[in-house]
């Protein structure tokens, strides 16, 4: 008997750095202090980093691998958070290499999460092999994290198309909703007409805006420290992250043009002084 | 300065634009060739099989394309008929 309302979210990018696993901390940590119960899923098979971000890296036992194969059960590898209520960890494999990742043992571990938890965030790695594939392929939702640079923004645009043609909803003739975070925003250099704006990469990629995360010294202090971001002390990227949340769970104001405004409004107070 | 600047005629007032140019078309190239959209070409074949039914056609009759654009897909289908294949004739092949 699952949870009726269990929702499998995917932070996804196509290209790597663009800050899947700085996201999917931070959404998880943030739906987690919302009340509902969330686990975090490492899909970087053998080059796991999740652990380090979510700072628990000194408590992973077993792994992902382990319970697919059934070496351990998912009681023995989840890492329950420290800080927060409601927050887990599955960690991947350090040693093993992506094609441990099947497609049965992927749905039975995400099926057995379902049982437990209100959100399942599956943390992508980068690029659209395997792991990226699998990680996206259970998924109800979709978090395409993108940086307002061009590589970044041709390999979002792949992986919409990977997600509306290989993802299980897709297969299934229903629709993946999508969302866009734009992350490493510097509103500043957008003014002067060095990094393309909000409205350039939405147009291009076409699917409704999540949210916009600056460009943040915080982001790499908190990564320094294993805290999620929506964990750290108050920064224009934690109330960004939270308002994305917001967002994702359907709260924010339906006025589009009103929120994205006000975090202009932010942005530009941050970016005040002279870079 | 700041009136090329203003103007945008700068070297780096230009580059977001420049970006957001090379953007489009390497995007609209990458959406064409398929890109993941992969049963196109599979979508192709069966419109074929089917027309093929009723209608003498080539393969290169048929041009299936899927353009994203604001927040739908269009797929746009181009079928060349052989002349009177509207009136239901079957056209039968020399």
């Amino acid at each position: 008997m699952g949870k009726s309302e269990s929702k499998i979210i995917v932070v996804t990018s196509g290209k790597g750095g663009v800050g899947k696993t700085t996201t999917s901390a931070a959404v998880g940590a943030e739906l987690a202090n919302r009340g509902y119960k969330t686990v975090v899923v490492d899909f970087d098979i053998g080059l796991r980093n999740l652990d380090l971000i979510m700072g628990c890296e000194r408590r992973v036992i077993f792994d992902f691998v382990n319970v697919i194969q059934n070496d351990a059960n998912l009681s023995q590898a989840l890492i329950k958070d420290k800080r927060v209520e409601n927050l887990y960890v599955l960690p991947a494999s350090q040693t093993r290499d992506k094609d441990a990742l099947t497609k049965e043992g992927v749905e039975r571990v995400l099926a057995d999460l379902q049982k437990e938890f209100d959100f399942i965030v599956c943390d992508s790695p980068a690029g659209i092999e395997k792991g990226a594939l699998m990680a996206l392929y259970f998924a109800d939702e979709a978090i395409v994290v993108s940086n307002p640079e061009i590589s970044s923004v041709r390999d979002s645009d792949r992986i919409i198309g990977v997600l509306n043609s290989r993802s299980r909803r897709s297969e299934q003739g229903k629709e993946i909703k999508k969302h866009l975070l734009i992350t490493r925003y510097a509103q500043a250099r957008v003014n002067r007409g060095e990094m393309l704006s909000v409205e350039d990469v939405q147009e291009i990629l076409a699917i409704p805006l999540l949210g916009i995360i600056p460009e943040s010294p915080n982001v790499l202090n908190a990564s320094n420290r294993g805290i999620p971001v929506t964990l750290d002390t108050p920064s224009d990227a934690k109330r960004a992250y939270q308002q994305a949340v917001a967002r994702l769970l359907g709260e924010a104001s339906s006025d589009d043009k009103s929120w994205i405004s006000k975090i202009f409004a932010g942005i530009q107070l941050f970016n005040r002084s002279p870079v | 300065m700041s009136f090329l600047k203003f103007l945008g005629l700068s070297s780096h007032g230009k580059s977001a634009r420049i970006a957001r140019e090379r953007l489009q078309i390497v995007l609209s190239h990458q959406r064409a060739d398929g890109g993941d959209e992969d049963f196109l070409p599979k979508l192709r074949n069966e419109l074929i099989t089917v027309i093929s039914k009723y209608v003498k056609i080539e393969a290169e009759q048929i041009n299936v394309q899927l353009q994203r654009s604001g927040s739908y897909s269009v797929l746009e289908l181009n079928i060349m008929l052989p002349t009177h294949a509207h009136d239901g004739e079957v056209i039968i092949a020399d």
